[in-house]
């Protein structure tokens, strides 16, 4: 039995429909992303399984349980980290962990011990007895995910555990929930917006757009299933008729679009396609304005599937954290 | 100019697309105009005078068909028969009745024989508007009493010169004393406003509800939670206010312990009762925005008509119909008895009992009302 088993899930508000019957299993001890751009359904669905809002159609189950049928068993057995901060600013970090193991009746003679480790582990410990409006966003997600964990669950649901963070910020997060997972044998499963994020850090990713899951496999996977390892991107002046042709029509090219001017062109040979595209655009007496070449990502993966790009890609492209993290 | 006039712009729009401040800014007003125009100044009318007759005779019975004509038309108080005296002033110390009006046992005898028939009009002083108007009323039929006797054109055998004697039951009591029990109630409302109302759905806003929602805790144990949480702070204000307002107004033996008691559960009775009713306000409300507009409204529609600062009896019926369910009224008038007549639970055992309903079914529609979903 999978930890999380969504079947055909759906919710509607009216006559909008916000997930559209999506099924996917979680088994025991993943990273499950659900990636896709802002209004994709994902908060929605993860509500869905979090008992904050109640299907329309369709079922899911958190350990055996239904979330509509048994949402105080469901409610037990998670941890919860929602997009927004819910720990009270006014508090200490110490003393919204221990309000919330009164919540989730940890037994007393358990709960200082508890929140002891867990501010260790969340590296706060220097902080507990400070109030959450002094600390950072980075350690407020970072107490957050320690207050998902204070009644030690087996399944956590984070909902985009690191939006607004620095870079430095979101590599802490993921380096503590990477850790948190095999300390804890945890099953993960969490929303997010962030390409690197996904690729990084989750076993598997369900890509969702518009409602729809469009595409479920490990970053890996999902990345050899669409033609060209390589993505180039070059934009030319001026861009004659028949150009799109050309292009296609280059060595190892698999695949171009053409988007606002920008050619995205998939090739199975990265360095052979430059030097390719730099002579032929010679030969015809056009100018390359712009051109990098790049491994396949999650965005084109997206892009793919879709035929839209994830609208963070640019921002992505600001902040390159791929050299600071390395996946275990 | 032009930044100025970009900077006026945005906030006209975002006024405009705030309907609920458009409503309420212009509404809280109106609702003072109203409320406080005719919480003032009224005519008072419909007291409670209770009549011992010990006399019986035919100068008592006149008198007291004097007072069924003031009854019927005048309406300035209802005369209501009593044949125990003691009954009578029980009545009165517990506030059931506004004053008595003894005829002693020889006013006919005395009227007769003209040496000084006198009646006795004992009041409830503790409100010196009704008190005045009782003591005004009674005077002028006093005096009408005996103009009416010697006025029909026929000289009287005897000339009546019945005289009224006006006992005090409590001694002089401050206007500052006599805001003391609306004040005590308006702390606990302002405590269930601002740390019961207001933070609870800021709160929300905030998303900090998420957080609790995701746990086990069960819908009653939420509610309870917020509510106790918002009474228990409005019972620290009332308790505050009380101890402090019985200092600064000269209550004398503020300390006593059997009032301190009673007070305490009257504040206790009076939190549980407003935290009930802001709970049921906003069960359902998302916008930080509600609670501070309606704030203004709410303590004007409940305070005024409560009796607080001018006598109900002075008010318009329709204005009477909202302090009948007002809850400000029961508190009000239980902390006047507690504070300004030290009487016991049984002065103000129907007001504990209407709070501490009106808590329970309030209580019982808001936790209906109330989402354990998002």
């Amino acid at each position: 039995m999978a930890d999380i088993e969504v079947q055909q899930i759906t919710k509607r508000f009216g006559k909008f429909t916000a997930v559209d019957q999506i099924s996917f299993n979680v088994e025991h001890g993943e990273i499950f992303g659900l990636l896709g751009p802002n209004g994709a359904g994902k908060s929605t669905l993860i509500r869905m399984l979090t008992t904050l809002i109640e299907p329309t159609e369709g079922t899911a189950r958190i350990n055996g349980n239904d979330v509509v049928q048994s949402p105080d068993e469901v409610r037990e057995s998670i941890g919860v980290i929602p997009q927004a901060m819910t720990s009270d600013l006014d508090l200490s970090a110490e003393e919204n962990l221990l309000i919330f193991a009164k919540l989730y009746s940890v037994p007393r003679e358990r709960r200082k011990r508890m929140i002891r480790e867990l501010l260790e582990s969340v590296e706060l410990e220097q902080w507990a007895d400070k109030p959450v409006k002094n600390l950072s966003g980075g350690m407020r997600r970072r107490l957050e995910i320690a207050r998902g964990l204070v009644h030690e669950p087996k399944i956590l649901f984070l909902d985009e555990p690191t939006t607004g963070l620095d870079p430095v910020s979101r590599v802490s997060v993921w380096e503590m929930l990477s850790k948190l997972k095999s300390l804890r044998d945890l099953t993960i499963l969490l929303t997010t917006h962030y390409m690197d994020e996904a690729d990084k850090l989750c076993d598997r990713v369900a890509i969702v757009d518009h409602g729809k899951l469009v595409a479920l496999d490990s970053p890996l996977k999902l990345k050899a299933s669409i033609p060209g390892n390589n993505i180039l991107e070059a934009s030319f002046e001026p861009t004659p008729d028949g150009w799109l042709e050309t292009l296609k029509g280059l060595p190892d090219v698999e695949h171009v679009a053409a988007q606002d001017h920008v050619f995205r062109i998939a090739s199975g040979n990265g360095p052979r396609t430059t030097v390719e595209l730099v002579e032929a655009s010679r030969r015809a007496r056009i100018t390359i304005r712009s051109l990098s070449v790049q491994s396949t990502t999650l965005d084109d993966v997206f892009m793919h599937y879709t035929g839209r790009q994830l609208r963070d890609t640019l921002q992505e492209a600001k902040y390159d954290t791929s050299f600071m993290y390395q996946r275990k | 100019m032009n930044r100025i006039w970009a900077l006026i712009e945005r906030d006209l729009r975002r006024f405009r697309r705030s309907p609920t401040l458009i409503v309420v800014s212009m509404v809280f007003p109106l609702v003072q105009l109203i409320v406080l125009g005719y919480a003032f100044g009224g005519k008072i009318k419909h007291l409670r005078v209770g009549v011992v007759d010990q006399d019986h005779g035919v100068p008592a019975l006149k008198l007291r068909e004097m007072l069924g004509a003031v009854t019927v038309n005048a309406a300035t108080f209802e005369a209501v028969n009593y044949s125990d005296p003691h009954q009578a002033m029980a009545d009165l110390r517990n506030g059931r009745l506004n004053g008595v009006l003894n005829i002693p046992p020889l006013f006919s005898r005395n009227q007769l024989a003209q040496t000084a028939p006198d009646v006795a009009l004992i009041e409830d002083n503790t409100d010196q508007f009704v008190s005045s108007t009782l003591e005004g009323t009674l005077t002028s039929m006093v005096s009408a009493y005996n103009t009416h006797q010697t006025s029909a054109g026929i000289q009287p055998r005897v000339e009546p010169r019945a005289t009224l004697d006006v006992v005090e039951v409590y001694p002089y009591v401050p206007y500052i004393q006599y805001l003391l029990p609306g004040s005590i109630t308006l702390s606990v409302f302002m405590m269930v406003m601002i740390g019961g109302g207001i933070i609870f759905i800021d709160d929300k806003a905030r998303g900090l509800h998420e957080g609790y929602l995701v746990t086990p805790v069960t819908k009653f144990e939420l509610i309870m939670g917020f509510n106790l949480a918002g009474a228990i702070k409005a019972i620290l204000a009332g308790l505050v206010l009380m101890t402090i307002g019985s200092v600064i107004a000269g209550i004398p033996d503020p300390f006593a312990p059997l009032r301190i008691l009673r007070l305490f559960v009257m504040i206790v009775a009076t939190a549980l009762a407003l935290i009930s009713m802001m709970f049921l306000l906003m069960v359902r409300v998302n916008d930080p925005l509600v609670p501070r507009a309606t704030f203004g409204v709410l303590n004007t529609l409940l305070f005024f008509p409560s009796g607080a600062v001018y006598p109900q009896q002075a008010f318009p019926g329709w204005m009477r119909a909202i302090a009948v369910v007002d809850p400000f009224t029961y508190a009000v008038h239980a902390f006047k008895n507690l504070l300004l007549k030290n009487t016991g639970m049984g002065a103000i055992g129907f007001d504990l009992a209407y709070l501490v309903g009106f808590s329970a079914l309030s209580m019982a529609a808001a936790t209906l009302l109330f989402k354990r979903t998002l």
